[in-house]
């Protein structure tokens, strides 16, 4: 076909279909779906009209456009839905029904004190909405308005929006690009229509997948093929299963199957194909990817959730006082009415004193109450709170600290509701690609022929060795005697004797920086991407000076053709570039290169490898003929090819598992020792073997396995598979490799940070088992004395018995897992690790085994669960976030993390790489997951207590304010008469009492950020909850009831008789209010002073600021005529401020009034002190800097113990290598003690003691 | 609030954090400014140390018991008489129905008293009167006024406030409101011997009151003119801004027993003194069983006779001492170093994991 048709495409076209054994070739009747039957049933009624997008403008065709909205309002239903947002907060809704009842006769106030408040705190909140969805918006837009190549007609493609994409369409999709919606694939740039897909952002699999296009479109490969081009699909109806598909494609009057291996989804990317032209099938949301999204939900902190029951304790308060006032009322309505002639109650029949319906007037009056006291709910604190977080948020975005120098970005708080819970994650669930690892692959080191090259010490063991070297070096000062010096370096010795890593372990010791420094330069100087190898023995082409040169260069050839990348040539540079389904062949492949076997050419049956010829120092092209190719599957765990060389010899070249190490050569043993070194240090490693296969034994193979690849039916992998085994037998082992999947920086030490400051991590990935234990390693979460639990469903489970098995058989593995977790529990250094696979952590969670599950995981120190879907790790989150209830933090990149970053506590997004979906449904965006640490325990701790501290104060404020007009009310019959001027009232949350608030929830500090990071037990004060425990709720407001009750009788004692100056003027109601409200102004603002423990000159304006702002609002306000002023008028200037019983009281009940609180402070930091008490002490006295090894002792104890992290391993490691130490010295001595010669010198020293 | 600023200023670490070294080239506000996105303003961390919290205890004991001492004297220099005579100036016969003698207008309410004077009283002596149980704080009385009016007289219409006493007759009540109608009608005069003391009663109401919130032009219209009198009368011919009784009873008190000033006696009344009082005993208190006092006081620098503020102050300054005292020794006995680390939580916690 390809003759007949002179195309644009490439070159090197290939049929990969031919390559591949296992999934490509398969015949066609194979993809029939057995569905068939539903099309055009109810669920499978969609018919799609290719290249005829205008028929799906007109009903019934017309289905959605593509824009995708991801905002929670538009213009129409922003006022309806944001208000009631607001009102669904129970204080709001109070509040306007408080608003309501002031423009009643019932009102306490007068209407705009009420009103003005509630439409300032809905109206900034409702902003704050606003201005977030804006920016959903804009985002929005950024993607809908991309560009892709839409077939207009007469087989003109031009460029158009995404959102403008209809139904029908043909688009083009070129070689890196999203595919704007669910695609038909018709053809690619390849021959045989293949086409490769990344579709991490959907499920997270780093690996490429295949997709292939039906055989009858494959001539549509030119862009004036759709002039004429015209077909029906009718399909399915739109829905979230990523891995079906069921429809018919009618084209040329013939019906086609079509099946999941021709859609291409949304959200994928198009990669390793130069082109394909695809029909749009499903648009907008109607496409998988968005349907498989949830709706952000709007997520609330723990504290915050915990404050609404303070809120509904204070209603509860509320409410009682209420009653009280509204039955005393009544009572003082009916007894005393006759008697109080001065009120004339029956002479006009005010409903709230009607002496003929007591009941009426009293129910009256508690409804009146309940706005009167409404002082007792903190209206201005969801706005304060809001305001502070604001705040907080645009400081965590500033921190210099996490800002990105090589992406220019910033942490970027997305939502600021969640600060304070960031004080109190308990658990990080983490995604693996892109979070933890770049998803990008070097090759790290080899073993050939049982010779480890590229360093052979791990890191863990440096580290260790250093440490313990400090040790040494510690204890040989301290006992700085020549005895001891010897002793220590025998003791040091010995450590390190047996272990590979002596040579470097005495580098270390006599310089640890040299060693440092080279495996520090190793890395820097790595010119070649995906190549970090240092190896003078193997570099620049030495090996050809080593001994077996023969096999090294079989091991270089396994390296060089067992893979299923093309080359990709490269302008400008003699460095070819490759492309594969996996980044670790491209590893191989410029590992290969480096080596001096570049692999240069491949066509339908021939690779070309430039191979370096060590007899002639020269360069030489070799063809070889690839005869099969082998695919990697799980049970086989291994690839292979079989080629043949220009001399005709046949090989078989592998590479697999470790397994397949084990093959009984000499070397064996060696190179297993390394393959476990490579994989302590998260080394991802692969075996390479190979053999000679004679030409007759290769035919008579080969003809079986061509049967067995014609075969149709079910049996048919197999008997591949059988057959692949017959020829995969008796390999002779070359040696190994390792990569290492690159970690994102710093992640091992912030995994540290974050395990010390007591966290638990449980990585989800979508990537295979292998692979996550390998990172597990990588970042220390694992470690080999760990013992792995593997948790995994051997069969395959169709029926529901099958089911019933499996679930049976997990259920086995969990109890006995369990029971040996509850055998093995007072053993600290036995620590656990759970490995499990999606399929089986579905079941897991399944109801009947829940509780077995989380019995063990969480006893275990890491979990690691792999081969998870997107849906299975927002279900994990949940389950997890259910179970344990505690605060869980999902970070992630991709979008197949977007349901988990949903439904955590905190989801965090990683905004560094392409995918912008985990950042958009975050509320946390970081560059880098290293900032996590920072964010965590610096901010989140800092929030925490800024948040607790602050609603607190707020409780407080409000209930020492508003009892005091309950008390007033006692003394005023229960009539309902305020103590204070409405406009004092409305000041009070407003400007008197809020903004030292404010500066105490952005700028308080119980440690500065470094002792924050130096001591991780700081955090946990939150993950206790213990500034925001019910006892100190409690504690507060009682502190608030004695305040007012403070307050309000030193009051009444000192003006309710005596005269107010020395002219002998009595104080009337409005000298009372306004002293009594001059002392509580002082309180609060003194009582916030005293909660600070970070005085900044801004707080210290504002505290300050506002009591002198009540002077100021004061003067000013009595300064009004009188008709605006009424009774305050010049009431300060020449009425109390002149007297000096005003001041003098003032300064009086201030005291008295705090006294309580202070004692408790004082008490509290006396006899029982908390932690950050006593840094503080330290940091103040500076015994920080004057004695530091306490200092760093201290630090190192605060640690909360822990079994992950790197310097966990560190501390395990040294602990293996001190037991060691004992055991030799201990067979030292025994050797020594035993040995003739020692035995006569003791016997000699006891006689010479005679 | 002395304990944060001795606090603050006693234990303070003025520390500037670690700056990252950009820090060295901004200057001014864009370095205010950094410091406070990086949260590493300077601050002052005042911590409560053994030492500050003793001395501040008694530092602020040591400033309370003077200023105790001295609003404690100047309360008890203040001679204050209350004389109650609510019960005492109904006639013997009458006394098992009060109310009935009270209403009967016919009953004259003359009654004459004796007192003697305990201490020297120098002048001005106040003369109070002092109700008991009588809510002048009342909501619905409070608020049965109209300030307006009082300023503006009948030029205001509206004074659906003043509700029940707003219109009589078909006329605006000038002034109108519970409070106005209820004035308190007694009167006092004193004699020593037979010479009349001569009570001044101007000046008894705030400056400002007279000046700013009753209107000079407005006359009383129209009051006590209806069906039920409430108390006093008010001469129409004078302006309400002089009317000193009408403002000083539209100062509502705060709580239910009140004194308010009736006058003042402008010379010297001597111990010994016997003074005899003639008052009109007018008001209705008999109805709300509330009393009637009648208060002669000299005044202070400070005020009126309050032991209660000097008092309080003393006894505060004193036990603050105490506390001092308590802490101290609790500290020598048991004392916590400073900065001590094996109150650290994981020192003496043992740790789980």
């Amino acid at each position: 076909m390809a003759a007949a048709r002179p195309s644009g495409r490439r070159k090197q076209k290939l049929k990969w279909s031919k390559l591949y054994t296992f999934s490509c070739l398969r015949p066609s009747a194979d993809d029939s779906s057995p569905n068939e039957h539903l099309l055009g049933q109810p669920g499978f009624s969609r018919v799609v009209f290719c290249n005829e997008p205008h028929l799906h403008k007109i009903k019934p065709h017309k289905y959605s456009n593509n824009y995708v909205s991801t905002t929670k309002y538009n213009l129409i239903t922003f006022l309806p839905i944001a208000l009631f947002e607001q009102f669904r907060r129970v204080a709001n809704l109070y509040f306007l029904l408080a608003a309501i009842l002031s423009v009643t006769p019932l009102r306490p106030f007068n209407q705009v004190s009420v009103i003005a408040p509630l439409v300032f705190v809905v109206g900034i909140s409702m902003l704050k909405e606003a201005v977030e969805d804006w920016h959903r918006f804009l985002q929005d837009n950024k993607v809908n308005s991309r560009k892709v190549k839409v077939h207009v007609g007469n087989g003109l493609f031009v460029q158009k929006s995404w959102e403008s994409l209809l139904v029908g369409d043909v688009v083009k999709v070129t070689k890196n690009e999203y595919f704007p919606s669910d695609l038909l694939l018709l053809s690619s740039s390849f021959e045989d229509g293949l086409c490769y897909v990344e579709t991490m952002n959907l499920d997270g699999e780093t690996n490429l997948k295949a997709k292939r296009s039906l055989e009858a479109t494959l001539s549509l490969d030119e862009d004036a093929d759709f002039f004429k081009f015209n077909a029906t699909i009718r399909c399915e109806d739109p829905n979230p299963s990523l891995y079906t598909f069921v429809g018919n494609f009618d084209f040329e009057k013939e019906s086609y199957p079509l099946s999941p291996t021709q859609i291409l989804l949304r959200d994928s990317k198009l990669r390793n194909t130069e082109y394909i032209y695809g029909v749009v099938i499903f648009t907008g949301p109607d496409t998988k990817a968005v349907r498989n999204s949830m709706r952000s939900p709007s997520k609330r902190s723990r504290v915050e959730r915990k404050m609404d029951y303070v809120i509904y304790l204070l209603f509860a308060i509320l409410t009682l006082i209420s009653l009280i006032s509204a039955i005393g009322s009544s009572f003082y309505t009916k007894f005393d009415s006759s008697k109080m002639w001065y009120l004339r109650l029956r002479d006009d029949h005010e409903d709230l004193f009607n002496p003929d319906d007591p009941m009426f007037s009293g129910f009256l009056q508690f409804v009146r109450s309940l706005v009167l006291y409404g002082y007792l709910i903190p209206i201005s604190l969801y706005v304060s709170i809001e305001v502070v977080k604001v705040l907080q948020a645009m400081l965590i975005n500033k921190d210099i600290n996490m800002y990105d120098e090589t992406t220019g970005k910033s942490v970027e708080a997305r939502t600021s509701n969640l600060n304070e819970e960031l004080g109190q994650v308990e658990m990080i669930l983490s995604d693996k690609t892109g979070t933890l690892t770049c998803n990008q692959m070097e090759f790290r080191k080899c073993s050939i022929e049982g010779i480890s090259y590229g360093g052979e010490v791990t890191e863990v063991d440096l580290a260790a060795s250093r440490r313990m070297n400090i040790d040494v070096e510690r204890y040989r000062y301290s006992l700085d005697g020549s005895d001891s010096t010897g002793r220590s370096i025998e003791m040091f010795d010995l450590s390190t004797a047996d272990d590979g890593t002596e040579k470097d372990v005495l580098g270390s010791h006599e310089d640890p920086k040299t060693v440092k420094s080279r495996t520090s330069n190793s890395r820097k100087d790595s010119i070649t991407k995906g190549f970090n190898f240092r190896d003078n023995r193997l570099m620049d082409r030495m090996w050809i000076y080593r001994s077996n040169v023969s096999d090294m260069m079989m091991f270089f050839r396994v390296m060089a053709l067992c893979h299923t990348g093309i080359p990709v040539e490269e302008n400008g540079n003699d460095k070819t570039k490759y492309e594969a389904e996996s980044p670790e062949e491209v590893a191989f492949l410029i590992a290969a290169q480096e080596f001096g076997f570049k692999f240069c050419q491949r066509t339908q049956s021939t690779m070309v490898v430039q191979e370096l010829d060590p007899s002639s120092g020269l360069e030489v092209k070799r063809e070889y003929k690839l005869l099969n190719l082998l695919e990697f599957n799980s049970s086989r765990k291994r690839m292979s090819v079989i080629v043949s060389n220009e001399d005709g010899e046949i090989f078989l070249l592998c590479k697999g598992a470790d397994e397949l190490a084990d093959n009984g050569r000499t070397y064996q043993h060696v190179t297993m020792m390394h393959l476990s070194n490579y994989g302590e240090d998260g080394l991802r490693t692969m075996v390479f073997a190979y053999k000679k296969i004679g030409a007759p034994e290769y035919e008579k193979w080969n003809s079986e396995f061509t049967t067995a690849k014609a075969n149709i039916g079910p049996e048919r992998e197999e008997l591949l598979e059988n057959a692949s085994e017959v020829i995969e037998k008796d390999l002779l082992l070359l040696g190994a490799v390792a990569v290492e999947d690159k970690l994102q920086k710093g992640v091992p030490e912030c995994i540290d940070k974050l395990a010390q400051a007591g966290l638990k991590i449980w990585l989800l990935t979508g990537d295979k088992k292998e692979t996550a234990v390998n990172i597990g390693f990588a970042c220390s979460l694992l470690r080999h004395d760990m013992k792995q639990l593997h948790l995994c469903s051997s069969k395959e489970s169709k029926s529901n018995q099958q089911m019933k098995d499996v679930k049976e058989e997990i259920l086995r593995q969990l109890q006995s897992y369990n029971q040996l977790i509850i055998n093995e529990e007072n053993r600290n250094d036995a620590p656990f690790a759970l490995v499990l696979d999606g399929k089986a952590l579905e079941l897991s969670l399944s109801i009947d085994l829940r509780k077995h599950f989380f019995s063990v995981a969480m006893n275990c120190d890491v979990v690691i669960c792999c081969r998870v879907s997107p849906k299975q790790k927002a279900l994990v989150t949940r389950m997890v976030k259910e179970h344990s209830g505690k605060a869980i933090l999902a970070i992630g990149d991709g979008a197949n993390d977007v349901g988990m970053i949903q439904e955590a506590d905190i989801g965090v997004g990683i905004s560094g790489m392409e995918g912008m979906q985990a950042v958009m449904a975050s509320d946390f965006s970081l560059p880098q997951f290293r900032f996590l640490e920072r964010l965590l325990i610096v901010h989140g701790h800092w929030c925490y207590k800024r948040i607790s501290k602050m609603i607190l104060y707020f409780v407080y404020k409000n209930i020492a304010f508003g009892l005091t007009l309950f008390y007033y009310n006692i003394f005023t019959g229960f009539s309902g008469q305020d103590l204070y001027d409405d406009w004092y009232m409305v000041m009070f949350n407003v400007l008197l009492t809020s903004l030292p608030v404010i500066s105490l929830g952005v700028l308080e500090q119980d440690v500065s950020s470094d002792v924050c990071l130096q001591f991780p037990a700081l955090y946990q004060e939150g993950q206790r909850n213990i500034c925001f425990s019910w006892k100190r709720i409690i504690g507060w407001i009682s502190n608030a009831i004695l305040t007012s009750l403070s307050v309000f009788i030193v009051n009444i004692c000192i003006f309710s008789q005596s005269s107010l100056d020395k002219e002998g003027n009595i104080a009337d109601i409005e000298h009372i209010g306004t002293i009594t409200y001059t002392c509580i102004i002082w309180t609060v603002n003194c009582q916030i002073a005293l909660m600070t423990s970070h005085f900044t000159w801004i707080s210290h304006l504002l505290i300050w600021g506002s009591i002198l702002c009540w002077y100021i609002f004061l003067y000013l306000y009595s300064a009004l005529p009188p008709l605006y002023s009424q009774n305050v008028f010049h009431l300060f200037t020449d009425q109390i401020g002149p007297a000096p019983m005003y001041w003098i009281a003032t300064l009086l009940v201030v005291v008295v009034s705090l006294l309580p609180y202070y004692v408790h402070v004082v008490v509290q930091r006396s006899f029982f002190p908390m932690d950050d008490h006593i840094i503080q002490e330290m940091k103040c006295s500076g015994t920080d800097v004057t004695d530091t090894p306490m200092w760093l002792r201290e630090q190192e104890k605060s640690k909360q113990l822990t079994q992950i992290g790197y310097s966990a391993r560190v501390d395990a490691k040294i602990r293996h290598l001190k037991e060691q130490l004992h055991r030799k010295r201990k067979s030292i001595y025994l050797t020594v003690t035993n040995s003739p010669i020692y035995k006569t010198v003791v016997r000699r020293d006891i006689t010479t003691l005679h | 609030m002395e304990m944060d600023d001795g606090g603050g200023g006693a234990a303070s670490s003025t520390t500037a954090g670690n700056e990252a070294n950009s820090v060295s080239l901004r200057h001014g506000r864009s370095k205010v400014m950094y410091q406070f996105t990086q949260q590493n303003l300077p601050a002052c961390k005042p911590v409560l140390s053994p030492a500050w919290v003793i001395s501040i205890f008694f530092a602020v004991g040591v400033i309370f018991i003077p200023v105790g001492i001295v609003s404690l004297h100047a309360s008890q220099s203040v001679v204050e008489i209350v004389y109650r005579y609510d019960s005492e100036c109904v006639p013997g016969p009458l006394r098992s129905n009060k109310l009935a003698y009270i209403k009967n207008s016919s009953i004259p309410k003359n009654c004459t008293k004796f007192f003697k004077i305990p201490k020297h009283m120098k002048a001005p002596i106040n003369i109070y009167y002092q109700l008991d149980n009588y809510y002048q704080n009342h909501r619905r009385y409070v608020k049965s006024r109209n300030d307006k009016q009082l300023l503006h007289g009948l030029e205001y219409h509206d004074i659906g406030s003043c509700m029940p006493e707003d219109v009589n007759h078909g006329h605006p009540v000038v002034p109108c409101g519970l409070i106005a109608w209820s004035l308190f009608n007694d009167t006092y005069s004193f004699f020593r011997g037979i010479d009349e003391l001569k009570v001044n009663r101007k000046n008894i109401a705030w400056k400002s009151d007279r000046d700013h919130k009753f209107g000079k032009q407005v006359f009383p219209f129209n009051f006590q003119n209806g069906t039920l009198i409430g108390g006093a009368h008010l001469d129409p011919n004078i302006p309400l801004s002089d009317q000193e009784d009408l403002i000083v009873w539209m100062r509502t008190s705060a709580f239910p027993t009140f004194r308010k000033l009736y006058g003042r006696i402008e010379e010297d009344l001597v111990a010994d003194d016997i003074i005899t009082v003639k008052l009109l005993n007018n008001y209705n208190t008999y109805s709300f069983s509330g009393t009637k006092k009648l208060v002669l006081s000299t005044s202070s620098w400070l005020g009126g006779r309050n032991n209660f503020l000097g008092m309080a102050y003393i006894s505060i300054g004193s036990s603050l001492i105490f506390i001092a005292f308590v802490f101290m020794l609790l500290h020598i006995k048991n004392p916590r170093p400073y900065g001590d680390t094996t109150n650290l939580s994981w020192n003496w916690k043992p740790m789980s994991s």
